[in-house]
């Protein structure tokens, strides 16, 4: 009883689990069950049941509510897609003059306004591409096809590369100093001298439209939802399950809106690259001191200028971190938005793959990294720059880069004309050095996976065979044995333990999304691989994190690493993965922990480095030895941020098991994948992320509410 | 400035319009899919570059495999020249009837898509009897086709993603009665079989995968299973009871419906274009066996071959 008293929480935890597999014994498997490996509306089957609800059939086996509750959400797909059919391809006809062909044609209204906005995107690409690579088609878009084909010598000739290296150098060199502006400058020659200028320069030039675009886009919708708390309510939980959604489920509405090509993949980066754009332009203009907007207001300011020259200057910090982000998020989109045909690197990488071609995807993977790192940390130069105020300078300090570009541009156009001369007959490697024509250590690479493969197989594939059948088997037959209702009250059960009536609500509400879609087995196991993934890459980053601390250089050094995996397009290590561990689950969750102890190695870091220096120092002076002065001060301490850690690494591990599909999985991603070249398949890839979506919020929400309540108990919130 | 450009343009249109539309093609660029296997990227550079020989501007774009006969109905892509029909003649027949599309002829090639083995399996006698597929009742062949995931020690069929025929070879090896004896595994793309043909080969491990051909394997030595033969309707999605395996198919071209009034030149010529399966498997070498990229390998083709493509133009 005294215990009941001391530790009450404890009890009710001890209780839950009790209920918990008190239901799962007391349901029994029903003997018709068995994991559904096919669409169930491919299969018609007599031991279907059939319902019907707003005009659609929906297909299902029925069970006991208690193992499995009925698909009533099953119509939701099919009417999404069905919808989207309509407005597409029926909603509003007209007719419409074709100048090709010289004749009226009819076509739907979203259709020709949906390719007419797209046309305007592809102009701004191509505009973009055609100064750095040269080309014919913004002069067409201004003129035809006809004209320039009379007239060819209008063709943009394109940048040399060396100019576009100097220029690279020298704004780096203005926003930070040397050591940039020499990071720019290697990164450019790499680039070259690898042959992956122009693929690089393709991807770039989608960026450089997405980027801004998002930039507009997030900044409007962040003032809007600041201004006004109706606009917040409606956009917040879009903006939470967008930041949890995996990407690809968007690709596949896209595509049908949208069609294929760089301006699709330009859309899709937008509708991901947007969100985290908002949340923080919010986040920086909440955070200004009242003070501020009062001077605003005595100086008489109109909302116009109080908006744009006090609030936003005041809150650049955070908005400039949200441009970060938007740039990062971009070149994480640069291999997927390949799939809906975005040119370049990212499209090189998926072709290499293809032919198993290990270290030119490598290749390719490092300049994405490169570009993002380069631009990243342009990006964040130019958000601590301090504007100088003290003006009284030359007109050569003034204009000195300008001057320095200028004289590079001379140079660079010489040395391409030179360039003509001495590469006569072959490429001008001064201009441009053409795909796959530079230096190449694929092979390298290639043979350095064939060594592993010889010199290790025998051990990995014992190792493989005794966790497959050993751990991962029985852990997905134990995931897939909980019933429906037990599933439920464990998580409303700890919703409520957590956070009270409103978090059981909602974790009740997310779940119960899931239970009623067709796809609850299917989510069942991508539940269980994501749970993996977490516990090994949590265990992994922890240990690593902890230790680098312990030195401020090793810290630093991981954080670095970090930034490199988290930019290098995961695609690159599924084939080697693939290649050591055969088409299995093993392969998926070695993906998912390379990718996911990312989070979890740099929240420890960062949490344990958030510990206020003045408790280190009472400590010492207590006289606790180092490892107590780990266990009992900071790691409490920087618990709550750890957490958070642990939040993410759950958003990335179900980000990558969504990937695994690629190798081959069961789960939701395999049908998200199959929705993807699915003509009906754009209600059903939503309705799979959002599904995957609310996973992740789930965990989010029950993380959060925990991690405020810790933060304000320990008084550090 | 979207206004200007369309203003502009329509100026320019006018002015053409007015010089009056003759037989020539438009130069407005025919946009060419690019798919993620070797023999279609090279083909589309082939063609991109016959194209061209005729005066003609050529885009290429990377679209998926199924997703781009909507794409060709839609008009975002003017054509696709390797329609398979066991993969993609679903998708194919649903633009067909929806409309937008045309059907453009057959390559002189015909294709097969189905589950086989690299010829080093009989070499080593992993399996003796294949390629019958009674051969695989025996449960000795059976065991050395097993991976760690094996359920049972049950043989392991590599099948392609769902995406390409959903659930036919499971339900064809559950008809046939091999389902005690065998599993089949989803891949999740066609990267995933390429790196398990040759896992399997440096393991020394028995494996079927779904394949097809004209295909790059065809080089190293590939043989394809004969299951019983295909018969209209045999299919479970037709009703039928799945006993069968994979028919001798088509290799199609089609194309958008404005193609042959922007394009008459372009069209005529396409329509003539058919490749033999030996050709398309030389183009998918030059890439696949002799590393060249795919814009080199069709510029190599095209330069070897001009009696070849030269007839299709005039």
């Amino acid at each position: 009883m005294e215990y009941l008293k001391k530790y009450p929480k404890l009890f009710q935890w001890l209780f839950l689990l009790i209920v918990f597999f008190a239901l799962c014994f007391a349901i029994d498997v029903p003997e018709t069950y068995k994991f559904i490996r096919g669409q169930a509306e491919f299969v018609k089957d007599p031991n279907q049941s059939v319902y019907f609800f707003l005009g659609k059939e929906v297909r299902y086996y029925a069970f006991d509510v208690f193992w499995r509750l009925p698909p009533l959400l099953g119509w939701l797909p099919i009417w999404i897609n069905d919808s989207l059919f309509f407005l597409m391809n029926e909603w509003m006809p007209m007719e419409f003059w074709n100048e090709d062909t010289q004749e009226f044609k009819t076509r739907p209204l979203l259709l020709e306004i949906s390719r007419n906005l797209t046309s305007f995107m592809t102009f701004l690409i191509e505009l973009i591409r055609e100064i750095l690579l040269g080309g014919l088609e913004t002069i067409v878009a201004f003129t035809s096809w006809d004209f320039i084909d009379a007239y060819p010598w209008l063709e943009l000739p394109g940048l040399p590369w060396t100019i576009v290296a100097a220029g690279a150098a020298i704004l780096s060199y203005k926003l930070s100093g040397k050591g940039l502006a020499l990071f720019a400058g290697l990164t450019m020659i790499y680039i070259s001298i690898f042959g992956q200028w122009k693929p690089s320069m393709q991807t770039l030039s989608f960026i450089l439209v997405a980027a801004p675009l998002s930039f507009i886009f997030g900044l409007g919708l962040g003032i809007a939802a600041y201004k006004s708390k109706r606009v917040e309510k409606a956009l917040y939980p879009i903006l939470l399950v967008m930041q949890t959604m995996p990407q690809y489920a968007v690709l596949v509405p896209a595509l049908v809106l949208f069609g294929v090509g760089d301006h699709a993949a330009v859309i899709i980066t937008m509708v991901v690259a947007v969100p985290p754009m908002i949340l923080l332009t919010i986040l920086g203009l909440r955070a200004i001191p009242p003070e501020v907007i009062e001077a605003g207001r005595m100086s008489g300011c109109t909302n116009w200028q109080l908006m744009f020259k006090v609030l936003i200057p005041t809150a650049r910090r955070d908005i400039l971190i949200g441009v970060n982000q938007v740039i990062m998020v971009c070149f994480s989109m640069a291999v997927i938005s390949a799939f809906i045909g975005a040119k370049g690197l990212g499209f090189n990488l998926l072709l290499a793959l293809n032919q198993l071609n290990i270290g030119l995807a490598l290749e390719a993977g490092l300049c994405i990294s490169l570009i993002a790192i380069l631009l990243d940390k342009m990006s964040l130069a130019w958000a601590n720059k301090q504007t100088d105020y003290f003006g009284n300078l030359t007109f050569f300090q003034r204009n000195k880069n300008v001057i320095f570009f200028a004289a590079s541009f001379v140079i660079g156009i010489i040395l391409a004309y030179v360039g003509t001369f001495i590469f006569k007959g072959s490429f001008n490697y001064l201009f441009e050095i053409p795909h796959n024509k530079g230096i190449s250590t694929a092979d390298f690479w290639n043979k350095g996976v064939d060594w592993i493969f010889d010199t290790f197989f025998v051990y990995i594939k014992a190792f493989n065979t005794w966790l497959i059948q050993d751990v991962l088997q029985p852990m997905r037959a134990l995931y897939l044995r909980m019933p429906a209702v037990a599933t439920l009250v464990l998580a409303v059960g700890a919703g409520y333990l957590i956070g009270g009536v409103r978090s059981a609500l909602v974790v009740a509400a997310l779940t119960l999304f899931i239970a009623l879609s067709p796809w609850w087995d299917r989510a069942l196991v991508t539940l269980y691989m994501a749970t993996f993934g977490v516990v090994i890459s949590c265990l992994i980053g922890f240990t690593v994190g902890t230790l680098c601390f312990q030195n401020k250089k090793s810290a630093a050094f991981m954080l670095g690493v970090c930034d490199i995996f988290q930019t290098f397009p995961s695609f690159v290590y599924l084939i080697p993965v693939m290649m050591l561990f055969g088409i299995t689950d093993t392969s998926v969750l070695i993906a998912v922990i390379v990718y996911a102890t990312i989070p979890a190695t740099r929240y420890t870091i960062e949490g344990l480095r958030s510990v206020p220096v003045g408790l280190h120092e009472a400590a010492t002076m207590s006289g606790v030895n180092k490892f107590q002065r780990l266990t009992k001060i900071e790691f409490p301490l920087a618990f709550p941020h750890m957490m958070l850690g642990l939040n993410q690494t759950i958003v990335f591990a179900l980000f990558m098991v969504i990937i695994g599909a690629f190798i081959g999985t069961e789960d939701l991603g395999q049908y998200i994948l199959k929705a993807l070249s699915d003509k009906n398949g754009a209600g059903i890839g939503l309705t799979l992320g959002i599904c995957v979506a609310f996973i992740g919020l789930i965990f989010d929400n029950l993380i959060r509410t925990w991690v405020g309540k810790r933060k304000k108990h320990l008084g550090i919130a | 400035m979207k206004k200007i450009i369309s203003l502009l343009s329509a100026l320019v249109i006018s002015v053409v319009s007015f010089a009056g539309i003759s037989n020539a093609d438009s130069k407005k660029p025919i946009v060419i899919p690019t798919h993620n296997w070797s023999s279609q990227i090279v083909m589309a550079y082939v063609i991109g570059g016959i194209f061209e020989s005729m005066g003609n501007n050529v885009k290429y774009v990377n679209a998926d495999s199924q997703a781009v006969y909507e794409s060709i109905r839609i008009g975002d892509v003017t054509l696709s020249h390797e329609v398979w029909e066991s993969a993609f003649g679903k998708s194919f027949t649903t633009a067909l009837d929806k409309g937008g599309l045309l059907d453009w002829g057959d390559h002189e090639a015909r294709t097969l898509e189905d589950m086989g083995y690299p010829n080093w399996v009989t070499e080593k006698g992993l399996c003796p009897g294949l390629p019958d597929w009674t051969a695989l009742k025996n449960p000795d062949c059976a065991k050395n086709f097993t991976t760690p995931d094996s359920p049972d020690g049950k043989g392991r069929m590599l099948e392609g993603p769902q995406t390409w025929h959903g659930d036919l070879i499971p339900q064809r090896v559950d008809a046939l009665g091999l389902g005690d004896l065998w599993w089949v595994k989803f891949a999740g793309s066609a990267d995933a079989l390429w790196a398990e043909l040759a896992a399997a080969e440096k393991e020394g491990r028995g494996t079927i995968i779904f394949n097809w051909t004209p295909n790059f394997t065809d080089g190293a030595g590939f043989t394809f299973i004969d299951f019983p033969p295909y018969t209209a309707g045999c299919r479970p999605e037709d009703g039928g009871d799945g006993k069968c395996g994979s028919p001798d198919g088509y290799l199609k071209k089609a194309v958008h419906e404005d193609f042959p009034k922007t394009h008459p030149k372009a069209a005529a010529t396409f329509k003539k274009m058919s490749f033999s399966t030996s050709q398309i498997g030389a183009m998918a070498a030059l890439v696949d066996v002799d590393k060249m990229t795919h814009e080199d390998a069709a510029k190599k083709w095209l330069a070897d071959n001009k009696s070849v493509w030269q007839a299709f133009t005039k």
